[in-house]
C-alpha cells in the first residue's frame, strides 16, 4: 500500500486530481453541515420570499474589486435605532417622523430601491407620507399611502411615481444630479417617513433596500437567490451521482462478465446477446424519457442510468481478461479444495480485475458528472436539488450569455470543469501505476 | 465442469472455406437481426413507459374532443342525453384513428413489425417543416445538417488523431507529448460544454462568429453565398465537437501505436535497417489496422444520432433536436423511427467489420473463432 503511494507521487497529475477532489470533498462535507438538506431545498424552492433583500442578477461581490467595473452593494437602513421625533395630536393619533440616511458614494445607479413595512396595530392602519431628501437638499414626495402588516412599497418599479417623475426608473431621479443627466449625485441621502398612527399601541418600523450590482461570493440569478447555495449543494449531488453511478455500473458489469464466463455456456451466451441488444438501445434518449414521461428525481435516473450501464461494452474486454484467469492454477487450486462457483468468482477472479477497474472507476465519475449536467441543461434536472447543472438550465434560459450575465454560467461551468480535470487526472495516472504497459520510460 | 466436446452440429472438419463463410454469415445475420428486433421492441416498450403513454393520449383525446363539443352551438343545443352519446362517438373515432381501441401488447407488436419493415408510418404530432407527417419527410429533412455536421466532424477528429498519434509515437518522451497526454483529461467534458464557452468567446465577446442556427436569415440566395454562411456557422460546433475530443483520442492512439511498435518483430524489423516510414506502414498499420477500422466505421454510425444536446446549444436543426423534440411530444412513431436506422445501421455495420475484419487480418479465421 505504501509503495502504492509512493509510486503514486511520482505523477503530477496524481497529486493535483488529489488536491481537486479533496477540494470537492471539502467543499461537499461543508455544503452538509454548514446547510442542511432541508434548509437547502427550502432556500432554493421557497420562491422571492426568501431572497427579499437580495438583488436580483448581481454580479459577484469579488468582481467589485476588479479595475474598470461600476458595481454597487446592497445598502440597508432600518428604521429601528434611529432617532424619531414623535407629535401627539390627542385622541390616541400620534405622527412620527423618522430618516432613514446614508452615505452614497458610488458613480452607479443602484439597481432598486425598495422600503419594508412592519407595522403593528388593531384595525386602523398607520398612514405614511414618504419624501426623498437629496444630498443638495432637494425633498422630492413619493406619495402617502395606508401601510398594512407586511407591506413592500418598491419605489423602482410604482407606476404614480414613474408617472408623476416621467421616467421608467424613478431611483435615476431620486439619485441623479439635478444638473447633469445621468450622474450619481454623492453624499447623504435621506428618506424622510412621517407616519400618522390612529391606535394608541400602534407601532411603525421600516426598512429601506438600496439593491447593489454586487452580492454575495458568487452572485445571485433572476429570482434573487444566492447562486452559492446552489454551487456549494451542487458538489456534494455531483459527488454522490457521480460516483454512485461509477461504482454501480463498473461493478456490476465486473461481476455480470465473471458469472458468465465462470458458468459458461447459456449463462454467457445470454450475457453476451443482452450486451449486444444494450449496444442498440439509444442511451441518452432513453434517460430524456424517463425523464419526460416517468421522473425526473436524480435518485430515479441513478438507478436507469446504473441498469443501462450494467451490461456496457466493457463486459467484452472484462470477458477477455477473466478466460485468462478462469484457466490460472490458483483458481484449480481452489476449486480442487471445493470451492463453490460463486465463491471463486467473488473471492479468485473478481479481485484479478481490480487494477483494471480501479482507474476506469475513477475515469468514468465525470462523464457521470456532465450527463446529470447534460440532463439538467435539457430541463430535465431533478425537480428540487439545487445542482450545477441546474444553474447552467437556468442561465441559458435567462439568457445569461447574451444579456451578460456570463458569472452566471462560468461559475458552475468551472466547477464542472474541474472535478472533471480532478478525477481524470488521477484516474489516467492510476492507470499508468497499475498497467506498467503504458507507462513512459 | 462442463463437458468439452462442442455439440455435433458445430463440428464440421470437412466443409469448404465458401460455405463456412456462408453458414457463419447467415447465422452472424440472423443473430444481428435477432438484436435488433429485441432492441426496438424494448425502445417501443420505453418510449410507450409500458403503455403508460396511452393514458396521457386518451386523457387528451377526451379533453380535445369536449372543449371542441363546447364551442360547437350545434352541438350544444341538443339534449344532454344525446350529446353524450354523440361524444362518447367522437372519442371512439379518435382513439380507433389513433389505435388506441386495441390493446397496448397487440400494438406494440404491430408497431414492431412495422419498424423492421421501415414501414415508419405517420407522426403522431410533429410535422416537417415542409408540412409532412411522414415519420420519413421528418427524418430526411434533418438528416443532411446532423450527417452534414457530425460526419465534417467525426472525419477531421479521426484523420487528425490518428497522424497525429502517429508523430507523437515515433517521437515519445517530446514536449509535444508530455502535453498532449497533459490536456487528455480536458475530454472529460462534453462538446456542448465547450459550446457554451465558445459562443462566449467568439459571439458574444469578439462577435466575429454567429451564435447558432445553420445559415443566415434571410438565407442568401446565391448558392456560393449560400455555402460560406453555412460553413461560417459550422466553425464553432466543429470546433467543439473536435475539442472535445481530440487529446484524449491522441492519447488513447499514440498509447495504442506504442503497444504496437514495441513488439519483438517491429525491433528486428528496425534492425534490418528499414526506413521509419516502411517500418511504420508494414509493421505497425498493418496489424493495427482492423481496430483503425472499427474505431472509424463506428464514429460515423454515432454521426448519426447527431447529438441532442450540441444541436440544442447551437441550434442546429437536426436529428438530435428532433428526437428531443419527439421525447417531449410523446411521439413514439418518430422515435423508434430514428432508433430504428440507428439499430440497422449498426447492426449493417458490425457485420461488415467481421468480414473487413477477416480480409484484412490473416489471424482471424471466419466460423472458427471461440471454438480452438
Amino acid at each position: 500500500m505504501r509503495r502504492f503511494f509512493a509510486e503514486l507521487r511520482r505523477y503530477p497529475s496524481a497529486i493535483g486530481g488529489l488536491v481537486i477532489i479533496g477540494l470537492l470533498v471539502a467543499m461537499s462535507v461543508f455544503a452538509v453541515i454548514a446547510i442542511p438538506y432541508n434548509e437547502a431545498i427550502r432556500l432554493w424552492r421557497g420562491g422571492e420570499e426568501q431572497w427579499l433583500e437580495n438583488p436580483r442578477l448581481a454580479r459577484p461581490a469579488w468582481m467589485a474589486l476588479l479595475p474598470g467595473t461600476n458595481l454597487t452593494r446592497n445598502i440597508a437602513v432600518d428604521s429601528r435605532g434611529v432617532q424619531r421625533q414623535e407629535v401627539d395630536h390627542g385622541g390616541g393619533i400620534r405622527e412620527v417622523t423618522a430618516t432613514l440616511s446614508f452615505d452614497y458614494r458610488y458613480r452607479a445607479f443602484p439597481t432598486e430601491l425598495t422600503v419594508f413595512f412592519e407595522p403593528t396595530y388593531q384595525n386602523l392602519p398607520p398612514s405614511v407620507t414618504l419624501f426623498w431628501r437629496a444630498p443638495d437638499g432637494t425633498d422630492i414626495p413619493l406619495g402617502t399611502r395606508a401601510v398594512r402588516t407586511r407591506d413592500i412599497f418598491r419605489i423602482s418599479g410604482d407606476a404614480r411615481l414613474q408617472a408623476e417623475l416621467g421616467v421608467t426608473r424613478p431611483e435615476r431621479v431620486l439619485f441623479g444630479d439635478p444638473r447633469v443627466p445621468d450622474r450619481v449625485l454623492p453624499g447623504q441621502h435621506q428618506l424622510v417617513i412621517q407616519a400618522i398612527l390612529f391606535e394608541p399601541d400602534a407601532q411603525l418600523e421600516a426598512r429601506l433596500i438600496v439593491y447593489g450590482s454586487a452580492h454575495g461570493i458568487a452572485g445571485t440569478d433572476h429570482q434573487r437567490r444566492d447562486i452559492a447555495l446552489a454551487l456549494l449543494w451542487g458538489t456534494p449531488i455531483a459527488l454522490a451521482f457521480g460516483l454512485l453511478a461509477a461504482v454501480g455500473s463498473t461493478l456490476s458489469t465486473l461481476i455480470i462478465a465473471a458469472i458468465g464466463v465462470w458458468y459458461g455456456r447459456w449463462v454467457d451466451g445470454l450475457i453476451q446477446r443482452i450486451t449486444e441488444v444494450n449496444l442498440i438501445l439509444p442511451f441518452l434518449p432513453i434517460l430524456i424519457m424517463v425523464g419526460t414521461l416517468y421522473s425526473r428525481s436524480i435518485w430515479v435516473i441513478l438507478g436507469v442510468v446504473i441498469l443501462l450501464g450494467m451490461f456496457s461494452g466493457a463486459i467484452k474486454t472484462h470477458r477477455a481478461l477473466f478466460l485468462q484467469v478462469k484457466e490460472a492454477p490458483y483458481i484449480e487450486a481452489a476449486r480442487a479444495y471445493g470451492a463453490t462457483g460463486l465463491r471463486v468468482v467473488f473471492s479468485y477472479m473478481i479481485p484479478r480485475a481490480v487494477p483494471v477497474l480501479i482507474p476506469q472507476l475513477v475515469t468514468l465519475i465525470p462523464a457521470f458528472v456532465f450527463l446529470e449536467a447534460s440532463l439538467a441543461f435539457l430541463g430535465l434536472g431533478d425537480p428540487v436539488l439545487p445542482t450545477w447543472g441546474k444553474i447552467i438550465d437556468d442561465a441559458q434560459r435567462a439568457g445569461a450569455l447574451f444579456t451578460g450575465h456570463h458569472y452566471w454560467v462560468l461559475q458552475p461551468a468551472f466547477l464542472l470543469l474541474l472535478t472533471g480535470l480532478g478525477f481524470t487526472m488521477l484516474g489516467f495516472a492510476l492507470d499508468r501505476v497499475f498497467n506498467p504497459r503504458l507507462r513512459e520510460q | 465442469m462442463t463437458e468439452a466436446t462442442p455439440p455435433p452440429a458445430l463440428r464440421r472438419p470437412a466443409s469448404s472455406p465458401v460455405v463456412r463463410v456462408l453458414t457463419y454469415s447467415a447465422t452472424r445475420l440472423f443473430a444481428l437481426f435477432l438484436t435488433v428486433v429485441v432492441g426496438i421492441y424494448l425502445t417501443v416498450l420505453i418510449a410507450n413507459m409500458g403503455g403508460h403513454v396511452d393514458l396521457i393520449k386518451r386523457t387528451e383525446v377526451r379533453e380535445a374532443v369536449g372543449t371542441a363539443v363546447g364551442m360547437d352551438p350545434v352541438m350544444m343545443a341538443l339534449p344532454v342525453e344525446e350529446r353524450h352519446r354523440r361524444i362518447a362517438e367522437l372519442v371512439a373515432i379518435e382513439e380507433e384513428r389513433l389505435g388506441l381501441h386495441r390493446p397496448f401488447f397487440e400494438r406494440s407488436v404491430y408497431f414492431t413489425r412495422d419498424a423492421l419493415m421501415l414501414r415508419l408510418g405517420f407522426a403522431e404530432r410533429m410535422t416537417s417543416d415542409a408540412g409532412s407527417r411522414l415519420v420519413r419527410n421528418i427524418i430526411l429533412e434533418r438528416l443532411p445538417p446532423t450527417l452534414l455536421l457530425f460526419v465534417s466532424a467525426q472525419i477531421l477528429l479521426f484523420v487528425t488523431s490518428v497522424l497525429w498519434a502517429l508523430a507523437l509515437s515515433r517521437g515519445y518522451g517530446s514536449t509535444m507529448d508530455r502535453i498532449v497526454i497533459a490536456l487528455a483529461p480536458t475530454s472529460a467534458a462534453p462538446a456542448w460544454f465547450y459550446g457554451i464557452f465558445l459562443i462566449l468567446i467568439f459571439a458574444v465577446v469578439l462577435g466575429v462568429l454567429p451564435f447558432g442556427g445553420m445559415v443566415q436569415a434571410p438565407p442568401p440566395e446565391h448558392p456560393v453565398a449560400y455555402a460560406l454562411s453555412v460553413l461560417r456557422h459550422m466553425v464553432l460546433p466543429m470546433t467543439a465537437l473536435f475539442l472535445a475530443s481530440i487529446f484524449l483520442a491522441v492519447y488513447q492512439w499514440r498509447t495504442f501505436f506504442l503497444i504496437f511498435s514495441s513488439e519483438d518483430y517491429v525491433e528486428v524489423a528496425k534492425a534490418k535497417g528499414l526506413s521509419s516510414r516502411a517500418l511504420e506502414r508494414r509493421y505497425i498499420l498493418r496489424p493495427t489496422l482492423p481496430t483503425i477500422i472499427t474505431s472509424f466505421a463506428l464514429s460515423m454510425i454515432v454521426a448519426w444520432q447527431g447529438a441532442i444536446i450540441l444541436e440544442t446549444v447551437f441550434n442546429w436543426p437536426g436529428l438530435g433536436r428532433t428526437l428531443f423534440t419527439a421525447i417531449g411530444h410523446f411521439d413514439t412513431a418518430v422515435i423508434v423511427g430514428i432508433t430504428i436506422i440507428y439499430a440497422y445501421l449498426l447492426a449493417v455495420t458490425v457485420f461488415l467489420l467481421d468480414i473487413i475484419y477477416a480480409l484484412v487480418d490473416p489471424r482471424v479465421k471466419v466460423g472458427m473463432e471461440g471454438e480452438q
